[in-house]
């Protein structure tokens, strides 16, 4: 063992008390840390992943961003135009399988049309308004994850009556339909059909539950009294990132207005980062506060072994040998304070992995946990700096003392 | 001043010329005042005066803890005042060893540590090399039993006979030793008196080391080749030989 090591090993071992506080110190700060590195974001990947879940990854819709050119200013430099008469536009995505084939020729994903409506859902004298989804549900379970939702019956089931319908749970409590009722939907322009209950959906998001029901996208069409129709294409990629990118060359190829995830929920996304900033701000001041027990317990040790410092000078130790030692000896507690603090915070981790929250606008949930080894490494490496800045200082004032005034002193 | 017959002309182990050492403060105080003091190899020197006289202050001179205000230190011909506070540190882990009226040993570290702990500061031997010197300097000092005993285990006499086996660890040029007996009892004295002797007599037969010794122990001063007197920082009287 080298002398430096061995002294300071000595130093730590003579201190069990002194040593185990600032260890307990420094792994309290590391243990926190990572607890709350492990909630935080824990937390927000679950929090994205229900965005990515619950919604496709990019919506196409038959609207577009910019109003569509005149012919006169394609035909002229420039142009004022007055009394503009709005046309009757039809709506919908105009040749929709064409541009599904499109997309498909190059996306690395999965694209699925569909018909958004609204209705009326009438049964047993109660009405409720809903959004009706026409779906096709051979392609459905490619960009959602509505197929493994159902929880009565299965999606393939909408081909098994003429005009089946599949009704959200909460919905479908709220008017007490079950499966193999027949339901009255009563389209925006007043068409009503008569649907066949074939199985009930279950997101674990009540304000879906209660307002969705899911159609063929033919059943949808008659609703909206539009044949042909399909007024959003929906994508789901294989790298939810790529969401944004993707989305733009999309809609740079149809001019129909393409939103990812990423886009529809910026304002969402930001504050995450605010988020994270508080999160590591609040961590390193956790970690600060420990590095001051190091500093104190350093401090004290140096003060307490003034004579012994004096002594390894007066036989020929040089100085930076001596502030190797008290370094070290911070290191020493700050090394054993990480191997401490990650397991507490490891076993925080699970105990706050076992709360179970319940709320009555979602499923019972458990604490989302986020086990990652960057959140170790990162409270580790913090705590270990600290450390060694926490004794540098009193290593320093120790290796400058001069061992003659101590010796003077002492005889 | 005239050394013993036998001693060989030679450059002294260690010299000062016109030393000086003023500390400061509202009223500067004068600790050694121009000294000129050299000690050849073989010799056994005792420093003597009263309190305050600025013989410690001398010691520390001569051991490269304090720098003279003027004047110049040699070791082994090697003129120091120049030196980085490192290389000085270095001279004085080669070249002397000290002994302080205190034991100065760590309190954590078992004898034989302490007495390994220039060695390995040094770092010129190997771990089983430095253990076998170790041992073999407590044993030659009686503290052969003693060697895996902290201080606080042992008594003020066996703690100095350490505190002695520690200066001789990196075989040093000179023997530093501040009131070596000052805080012991009689038996004690006498032990470590002894083993003054014995090593001043083994150094003169090889001429390879030198012994000073501050003390105020006029038997201890009168087992010494050679008696250097001070008063108020100066030597006050030429050095007496003793016999």
């Amino acid at each position: 063992m080298s002398l430096v090591l061995s002294i300071a090993t000595t130093h730590i071992r003579a201190r069990l008390r002194q040593t185990l506080v600032g260890l307990l110190g420094v792994a309290t700060g590391v243990g926190f840390s990572v607890m709350m590195a492990a909630l935080m974001e824990g937390s927000q990947r679950d929090f994205v992943a229900q965005l990515v879940d619950a919604m496709p990854h990019i919506s196409v819709t038959d609207q577009r961003r910019e109003p569509p050119p005149q012919p006169a200013e394609d035909a002229f430099d420039a142009v004022e135009i007055h009394g503009l008469t709005t046309p009757v536009i039809r709506p919908g995505i105009k040749n929709p399988y064409a541009i599904i084939a499109s997309i498909e020729s190059w996306l690395p994903g999965a694209v699925a049309p569909s018909v958004q409506s609204k209705a009326v859902l009438r049964f047993a004298g109660r009405d409720t308004a809903a959004s009706v989804i026409g779906i096709d549900p051979r392609r459905e379970p490619n960009v959602s994850k509505l197929a493994t939702q159902i929880v009565t019956g299965s999606l393939t089931d909408l081909y098994k009556s003429s005009n089946a319908i599949i009704l959200g749970s909460g919905l479908a409590q709220r008017i007490g339909a079950r499966v193999g009722n027949s339901v009255t939907v009563v389209g925006g322009n007043g068409r009503t059909i008569s649907a066949t209950v074939v199985a009930l959906s279950r997101t674990g998001i009540n304000q879906l539950d209660e307002s969705q029901a899911h159609t063929l996208i033919k059943t949808a069409q008659i609703l909206a009294g539009q044949t042909g129709l399909v007024n959003e294409i929906r994508v789901r990629t294989r790298d939810a990132m790529s969401a944004r990118e993707i989305a733009q060359r999309i809609e740079a190829e149809t001019r129909y207005k393409s939103v990812s995830w990423l886009e529809a929920n910026e304002d969402l996304l930001a504050a995450f980062q605010i988020r994270n900033f508080i999160m590591f701000a609040v961590v390193g001041a956790i970690l600060l506060v420990a590095s001051f027990g190091t500093y104190n317990i350093i401090s004290t040790i140096t003060h307490e072994k003034t004579r012994d410092i004096a002594i390894m000078k007066s036989l020929g130790m040089q100085a930076r040998t001596v502030r190797r030692i008290f370094v070290l000896e911070a290191l020493m507690i700050g090394v054993m304070g990480v191997l401490a603090g990650w397991a507490l915070g490891y076993a925080m981790s699970l105990g706050m992995g076992q709360v179970e929250f319940k709320s009555p606008f979602m499923d019972a949930t458990r604490l989302p946990i986020l086990y990652s080894p960057m959140h170790y490494l990162l409270a580790g490496g913090v705590a270990l700096a600290a450390s060694a800045i926490a004794g540098f200082f009193p290593a320093r004032k120790a290796a400058s003392l001069q061992p003659v005034d101590i010796i003077r002193g002492a005889s | 001043m005239s050394l013993p017959a036998a001693a060989p002309l030679v450059r002294p182990l260690i010299e000062t010329r016109g030393v000086t050492r003023v500390i400061g403060g509202d009223i500067p105080t004068t600790l050694v005042a121009g000294i000129d003091f050299a000690v050849q190899p073989g010799e056994f020197v005792a420093v003597t005066g009263p309190s305050g006289s600025g013989k410690s202050s001398l010691l520390y001179l001569l051991g490269l803890l304090d720098k003279p205000t003027t004047g110049e230190v040699y070791v082994n011909g090697k003129a120091t005042s120049e030196l980085s506070e490192d290389a000085r540190a270095a001279l004085r882990l080669s070249s002397l060893g000290f002994v302080f009226q205190f034991h100065f040993l760590l309190p954590e570290f078992s004898a034989m540590d302490n007495v390994m702990l220039p060695m390995r500061a040094l770092g010129k031997l190997g771990d089983k090399e430095m253990k076998a010197r170790a041992l073999d300097i407590l044993a030659s000092l009686g503290l052969a039993d003693h060697a895996r005993k902290r201080p606080d285990q042992m008594s003020g006499g066996q703690r100095q006979r350490v505190a002695i086996a520690r200066a001789l660890a990196n075989d040093p040029l000179v023997i530093l030793a501040d009131e070596p007996t000052g805080n012991l009892d009689t038996v004690s004295s006498g032990q470590v008196l002894s083993i003054m002797r014995n090593l001043a007599d083994s150094s003169r037969v090889d001429y390879a080391k030198a012994i000073i010794i501050v003390t105020h122990d006029l038997d201890l001063a009168a087992k010494a080749d050679r008696r250097v007197h001070i008063v108020d920082g100066r030597i006050a009287a030429p050095a007496l030989q003793n016999d």
